[in-house]
């Protein structure tokens, strides 16, 4: 991987107690290289003066899953919602620099936002499933979007990968706000799915789950890289450690280091990412 | 593109389009309002302000000689008005939100009152007139008086008041509760002390807000008999005897005397049909409206004036 | 020593605390002893039955009879008039404002709408009556009279609408963001946000904002008594001067009404009609609002 981000800080010294990361079980193998699908090139994104995220550059690789990790207010959430330009609705929000997905610029003017999104799905911090079935909640993004196929049954396979059909399908008419916090998690996943997208953006999605929804979360996130570009968001680094393929750490609006997982948790090029990732601060 | 594209067809188009005039519509509506508002203030200023003058504020109305009256009776009969209605409804209003949000049990009971208050901030304000009408006028024979009235008027707002209250004294923040029972307040001294002068603005702003909707009631007034043409201020037959004693006495007459506020008067104008009496009708209009942007413009600057007093 | 002092105080604080409270609710028992006291010898003169199903309103001229119906018939008329107006309008100005507009705008825009609220309706029935019927109805419709429902209805809702504007403004602001981002992240537009999500999500709010402004409509009364005139009369044209609940209580307070009259009873009845009415649809809106604050909350 290309390390940007690396070039302007000073050179750094490893230390002795860098591969002491206890929490990573395995080092785990270093993936197979695929072509890059998003190319983040010297982004800042600015709300009014406030700079939150500082000329970052990133390629997130094809059918991998990129876990950005960093304290809060690190800038990892803004950055992930300017790939689908979700920051568009903010008020006195800046960008520099270029997101390009597909090799084309997402700020182009030519490029319509819901071409973008229709592509790049995003999973939120919360549930947030709407007022409405089950059914409607998955079925609802592709019948805006004019779906030719077939609605129920694509459904029926977005709720299948998302590994919530088992529990629903008896159930589709029922409201969805009456399904449990992970199930709805699941749901929003499915409904992201449905759309038939590339990529999926996951904001913290467990950050409001109880540690067995957690799991089933992550194994599905597992499944998903079979198909699909995923990009997680996390301040839980044991989570980035289980399902990541590469992992960026960011702070104080900074890409500090980006590699494959097992690498940055055994052996940080960087002090900072190795004082965070042994629980130093953060 | 990517290969999911095939199974879309998107329609981007049309659904732009049908958003673009759906944005329009709204936009179109929402300026409309302010045009609405706009030719409404042009009307009445044009055909007010021919008769417009200082002295139109100084004389009475006529019958007679439209051209030359005047405001007198209604202005200091909305100023009566208003001043009782506010010493009767702030009071009682404000304690019956210090009561239900600092005092009352959690039960059926308050649950009750509160329902209460919600339905009668929904009764037209006619039906409170028939209410003065039967209990203050005819009742307790306070007959059409500026006291008949301002005990109405201050029933009619008084729902206002304790929501607008209720919800100032709400937004107090908990922990300035605890800190004042921490150190051993009573639940009165902490209401006293912490808890009302932090909701203060709040309360003053909606206070406000009520009393101006008060000064423009017109209905309730009709029903007691405020509607008459008055060719007297209250009190202002009345001779004050002197000291306290006397001023109390002429106060007591003055609340006694029949009245005539500004809306009642811009009424009894509009009524009529020829175009003199319009035009009175539109300059009466000026002077409400004054009054009331005068009263709202306080609201702003006392609120701006308490927010900076409070650290 | 103090301390039977202070309890004493704090007691008797609680007591007055409490009676201001109380005032609201012998408030409403005091309306309604009222109404019904004064009604009743009125149904004794006239049948609940003759009264409600009545055709013909003549309380003031011989012969006289008291059907209820005309007045009704003018009332509701005016009121879905407005609301007719006033629904679109309100909720495009809601939606406008809370899914639109920049907050700039918003901040320029409420208070317009307020000051809209805060004028006394008794200067809507001038505009109705010096503006409306002669500059606009009249001149499209030349047989519109001088007093019509019409003018009533289009002054009513420009009255309501700021009502409804700022209700629904602030159901739709309680729909959380997070169904906003998740409907736009599904390739949504605005509008598809706004009316497939963010509506149906403040849907019984916006019901609710629509009831109280159509109590408000029904109750309304000096624009109405202005605007529409004093003809009690049962017909479905617009043009035509037509009386309602209210603007014949407002009538026969006019005139010297001498007291314990069936005139005079009479208007207790009317007010009591128009206090069922309205208090049933307030109830309603109330349920929906709480309705609406436990979804969200």
């Amino acid at each position: 991987m290309k390390l940007t981000g690396l070039e302007v800080r000073p050179p750094m010294t490893r230390t002795a107690d860098s591969v002491r990361t206890s929490f990573v079980v395995e080092p785990k193998p270093v993936p197979e290289r695929t072509p890059s699908v998003i190319s983040i090139d010297r982004l800042s994104v600015l709300y009014g003066t406030h700079v939150a995220v500082k000329e970052v550059s990133m390629e997130i690789a094809e059918r991998r899953v990129t876990a950005i990790i960093g304290p809060s207010g690190c800038g990892k959430s803004t950055l992930l919602r300017s790939i689908n330009r979700m920051n568009d609705f903010i008020a006195g929000i800046g960008f520099q620099g270029a997101i390009r997905f597909r090799g084309r610029d997402i700020r182009d003017p030519g490029y319509d936002p819901i071409d973008l999104r229709r592509s790049v799905g995003m999973v939120f911090q919360k549930p947030n499933p709407f007022p409405k079935s089950i059914y409607r909640n998955v079925a609802w993004g592709a019948a805006i979007n004019g779906y030719r196929g077939d609605l129920t049954q694509l459904v029926e396979d977005a709720l299948k990968k998302a590994a919530l059909w088992e529990e629903v399908k008896d159930k589709l008419s029922q409201s969805a706000l009456a399904l449990s916090g992970g199930q709805q998690q699941r749901l929003c996943i499915a409904r992201a799915i449905a759309l038939q997208p590339e990529v999926l953006l996951m904001d913290e999605p467990c950050s409001a789950l109880d540690p067995i929804a957690t799991a089933r979360i992550e194994d599905l996130i597992d499944k998903l890289k079979a198909q699909y570009t995923v990009v997680l968001v996390t301040h839980n680094m044991q989570q980035a450690g289980r399902v990541s393929d590469y992992t960026a750490f960011m702070y104080m609006g900074e890409l500090i280091e980006m590699d494959a997982t097992g690498r940055i948790f055994t052996n940080p090029q960087v002090r900072k990412t190795q004082d965070y990732i042994t629980g130093r601060f953060g | 593109m990517s290969a999911s594209d095939a199974l879309f067809e998107p329609r981007k188009q049309r659904r732009a389009l049908v958003a673009r005039l759906f944005h329009a519509a709204c936009v179109l509506i929402t300026g409309g309002a302010v045009v609405v508002l706009g030719v409404l203030l042009y009307r009445v200023w044009h055909d007010g302000s021919e008769l417009l003058s200082l002295e139109f504020l100084d004389r009475f109305p006529s019958q007679i000689t439209p051209e030359k009256a005047g405001v007198k009776s209604a202005l200091w009969g909305t100023v009566w008005l208003i001043g009782l209605t506010a010493a009767v409804a702030i009071p009682t209003g404000v304690g019956a939100a210090v009561y239900l949000q600092e005092y009352a049990p959690r039960n059926a009971f308050t649950r009750l009152i509160q329902l209460n208050i919600a339905n009668l901030a929904g009764v037209p304000s006619i039906v409170y007139g028939l209410l003065g009408l039967a209990v203050f006028v005819r009742w307790l024979r306070f007959d059409r008086s500026v006291l008949s009235g301002s005990l109405t008027m201050s029933l009619l707002i008084l729902p206002v008041v304790i929501i607008a209250s209720r919800e100032a004294i709400a937004a107090v923040p908990n922990s300035i509760r605890e800190a004042a029972f921490a150190l051993g307040a009573t639940r009165w001294q902490t209401v006293r002390h912490h808890v009302l002068p932090a909701a203060a603005p709040g309360i003053l702003t909606g206070v406000i807000l009520s009393m101006a909707r008060a000064m423009g009631e017109t209905a309730p007034l009709i029903m007691i008999g405020a509607l008459t043409y008055i060719r007297f201020v209250p009190g202002g037959t009345h001779e004050a005897a002197p000291g306290l004693a006397g001023w109390v006495g002429w106060f007591g007459e003055a609340i006694r005397d029949p009245f005539v506020v500004l809306p009642i008067q811009i009424f009894n104008w509009a009524e009529q049909a020829q175009p003199i009496f319009h035009k009175l009708a539109a300059a009466g209009i000026v002077v409400l409206l004054t009054v009331m942007l005068i009263l709202n413009g306080a609201a702003v600057v006392l609120r701006a004036f308490w927010q900076r007093k409070q650290p | 020593m103090r301390q039977p002092l202070r309890k004493a105080r704090e007691g008797l604080i609680y007591g007055v605390l409490l009676g201001c409270a109380l005032v609201s609710v012998v408030t409403m028992l005091g309306i309604i002893t009222v109404l019904v006291s004064e009604s009743v010898p009125f149904f004794r003169e006239v049948s609940v039955w003759s009264y409600l199903t009545g055709t013909r309103w003549s309380a003031l001229l011989e012969p006289r009879t008291f059907g209820v119906l005309p007045l009704l018939a003018g009332t509701v008329q005016v009121a879905c008039g407005a609301l007719a107006l006033a629904v679109p309008v309100g909720l495009g100005a809601a939606i406008y404002l809370s899914e639109y507009a920049s907050p700039r705008l918003r901040t320029l825009t409420k208070p317009i709408l307020e000051i809209l609220a805060g004028v006394p309706t008794v200067v809507y029935g001038y505009f109705a009556l010096t503006f409306i019927t002669p500059d606009i109805l009249q001149r499209i419709f030349p047989a519109a009279e001088v007093f019509n429902a019409a003018s009533a209805a289009i002054v009513v809702g420009i009255m309501i609408v700021p009502t409804i504007a700022s209700l629904c403004d602030d159901a739709l602001r309680a729909v959380p963001r997070s169904l906003r981002e998740g409907a736009y992240a599904l390739a949504a537009n605005r509008l598809e946000v706004t009316a497939r999500v963010v509506l149906p999500g403040a849907f019984s709010g916006v019901v609710a904002a629509v009831l109280l402004a159509l109590a408000r409509a029904l109750g309304e009364t000096m624009a109405v008594t202005l605007a529409a005139g004093m003809t009690p009369k049962l017909t479905l044209n617009p043009l035509t001067s037509v009386q309602t609940l209210t603007s014949y209580i407002v009538q026969v307070s006019l005139g010297d009404t001498p007291h314990g009259t069936i005139e005079y009873q009479s208007i207790f009845a009317v007010a009591l009609t128009l206090f069922l009415i309205t208090l049933t649809i307030n109830v309603i809106a109330q349920r929906m609002i709480r309705r609406f604050r436990e979804e969200y909350d």
